[in-house]
């Protein structure tokens, strides 16, 4: 790994002046992503400010109807938390469903969805529930935060500080894995909110990442009922191809997922 | 070079790393507690796994400096004198172990497993909780085997201590 210079701020205004000060500074976050790039060689920051300490960034709690997660709360942590269970239990369902354990006591919510890996888990929630995202610097709603493939609205030095969504009525997550990575082939998540509108969103198999399933959110509003998934066309064209599974195949595999989701959220 | 504080199975150690030390690299390199393996290079075979702040990490993917002032136990934290840590003593009944390589972690990460789920393991959690556990000699069906006994033995311990208690 190449060497750099350690950072520890202890609050947020701290991390954006030392990212500020330096001429390549890298956040880092669980490090789940961002540590093995490093040791491949393919991220080579100046200075790593470590946002593993910021108070600021450790909340998880009810508020107005809103689930609020901090950016550092790892994946075990939304796992396990009463408060998830009770307010969204599809999103404790999906964070356990992420890589394994010992990777789900590092990693964190915040750098997942700074990531936007396109099999990451996390998005499909964070579009599906219609969730807006906190920054050290503005509000983001989830259709302008997420811009494609590893691609965000951040801006250079820019801080994802809590994700706030809001409390559907009903929700389910169903993810087809990676045998081998466990990362999404394809992850569908479905949620009913309180005024009836079903959203959709869908991971792992596009092309340009995360995106939500419009046809799919029209046919279930007008009736929640995984049949209706069936006359509905998933463009391979649009679809990731690669050696784990053609476009044709994860074409497929958006709607099976969308039926089972649509399936537990009726169950 | 930055100047870490760490308690190690149980004594606390001070070490100078370089930022890009890995905690993997200063529990070999610096301390000499060569139990704790490195099996690969993409955070996936669970050969490194130690026990920091009360939770399974990999420690291949976790800065030293990131464990400052933490407790670390790693697999030669588990025995006490020449008795084997019951998880152990369960690898060894039941021949969970070829070439001996992914074992540290296994055990570690059964530590994690066995806390975690308050020793009420079944098989299928035992086989969900090893995601992140490679073997290279695909020994699992006796390591499920070891895991699953080790788990039953601490259970059955604690109840007794329950009943002490009462
Ligand atoms: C073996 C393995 C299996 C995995 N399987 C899955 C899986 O099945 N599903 C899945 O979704 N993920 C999976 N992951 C990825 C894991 O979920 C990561 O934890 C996550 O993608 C990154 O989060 P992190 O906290 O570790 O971030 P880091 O690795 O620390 O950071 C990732 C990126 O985000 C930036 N960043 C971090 N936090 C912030 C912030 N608050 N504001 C702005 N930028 C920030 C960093 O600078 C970096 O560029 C897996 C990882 C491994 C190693
Ligand atoms: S060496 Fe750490 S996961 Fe393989
Ligand atoms: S016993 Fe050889 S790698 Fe598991």
């Amino acid at each position: 790994m190449r060497e750099f210079v350690y950072h520890r701020p202890l609050s947020l205004a701290e991390a954006e002046r030392l990212f500020a000060a330096s001429a390549e500074g890298r956040y880092l976050s669980g490090g789940m992503t961002l540590i093995p790039t490093m040791k491949q060689g393919l991220a080579t920051p100046v200075d790593l400010v470590d946002l593993g300490r910021l108070p600021e960034l450790k909340m998880l709690l009810v508020e107005d109807g809103y689930l609020v997660v901090g950016a550092a709360t790892t994946h075990t942590e939304v796992q396990t938390s009463p408060i998830v269970a009770d307010a969204i239990p599809a999103l404790a369902d999906l964070a356990g469903q992420i890589g394994d354990p010992h990777v789900r006591h590092r990693g964190t919510i915040g750098g997942s969805i700074a990531n936007n890996d396109p099999a990451a888990d996390y998005p499909a929630a964070v579009l599906a529930l219609g969730a807006t995202i906190e920054t050290s610097r503005r509000t983001l709603p989830a259709e302008e935060f997420f811009q494609g493939m590893f691609s965000t609205a951040l801006e250079e030095g820019e801080i994802v500080t809590r994700i706030r969504f809001p409390i559907p009525e009903r929700a389910a997550y169903r993810k087809f894995s990676n045998p081998a990575s466990r990362y999404a082939m394809a992850g569908v998540f479905v949620a009913m909110l309180g005024d009836g509108e079903v959203r959709v969103a869908v991971t792992g198999a596009g092309q340009d990442g995360v995106f939500r399933a419009s046809e799919m959110e029209d046919a279930l509003s007008a009736e929640l009922n995984p049949a209706e998934i069936e006359a509905i066309v998933v463009d391979p064209a649009t679809m990731l191809s690669d050696l784990h599974g053609s476009a044709a195949y994860r074409a497929n595999l958006v709607k099976v997922m969308a039926k089972r989701a649509v399936a537990d959220l009726l169950a | 070079m930055p100047n870490i504080e760490l308690t190690v199975n149980g004594t606390p150690r001070r070490a100078e790393v370089e930022g890009r030390t890995l905690l993997v690299e200063l529990l070999r390199d610096g301390l000499g507690l060569t139990g704790t393996h490195v099996g690969c290079d993409t955070s996936q075979c669970g050969a490194c796994v130690v026990i920091v702040a009360g939770k399974a990490v990999k420690s291949c993917t976790l800065l030293a400096v990131q464990a400052d002032g933490e407790s670390v136990t790693t697999i030669e934290g588990l025995a006490s004198g020449d008795a084997l840590h019951p998880i152990q003593a369960a690898f060894h009944e039941h021949h969970a172990l070829q070439c001996g390589f992914c074992t540290p972690g296994m055990i570690m990460a059964t530590v994690d497993m066995i806390e975690r789920h308050d020793a009420r393991l079944d098989e299928a959690t035992i086989r969900h909780e090893l995601e992140g556990n490679l073997c290279r000699c695909t020994g699992y069906h006796n390591i499920v085997k070891a895991i699953q006994a080790a788990s039953d033995a601490i259970a059955a311990s604690k109840s007794q201590g329950v009943q002490v208690d009462a």
